[in-house]
């Protein structure tokens, strides 16, 4: 399946020890993307 | 450290509805597509400078491949997207 990150709505849903909700939302909006959630979660 | 099982873990949770039955999306099916941010189809679309910037670093200490299989194998289960 391809997407096509240009003019989606995007949750970015980041790990504090992996990649953060702010580097997902920086690659997602330099993509096209509008970003309407951004949080940054610890799964340990 | 990102895990097979925390990636697993947010998968399902956006797909199927909370797989611990914990939160507010327990019982919630919600079927969005899902991809992890160092999938191809999506690093394939993020500028070289800002995947540089911000993706490049992760990318030493933890196996793409491992932390992406389940974001894959969840949305095609679902057919998601």
């Amino acid at each position: 399946m391809t997407i096509q990150l240009a003019g989606k709505r995007v949750l970015a849903l980041g790990e504090r020890d992996g990649i953060q909700g702010p580097s997902i939302s920086a690659c997602a909006k330099a993509a096209g993307a509008t970003v309407v959630l951004e949080q940054t979660h610890c799964f340990v | 450290m990102p895990t097979a099982e925390a990636s697993e873990l947010y998968a399902l949770t956006v797909t199927e509805g909370d797989p611990s039955w914990a939160g507010a999306l327990a019982g919630v099916a919600l079927k969005l597509p899902v991809f992890h941010v160092l999938e191809p189809e999506i690093t394939g679309q993020i500028p070289e400078d800002v995947y540089e910037r911000e993706l490049s670093f992760a990318t030493f200490s933890l196996d793409a491949d491992t932390v992406t299989e389940p974001t894959r194998r969840i949305r095609e289960q679902n057919g998601a997207g």
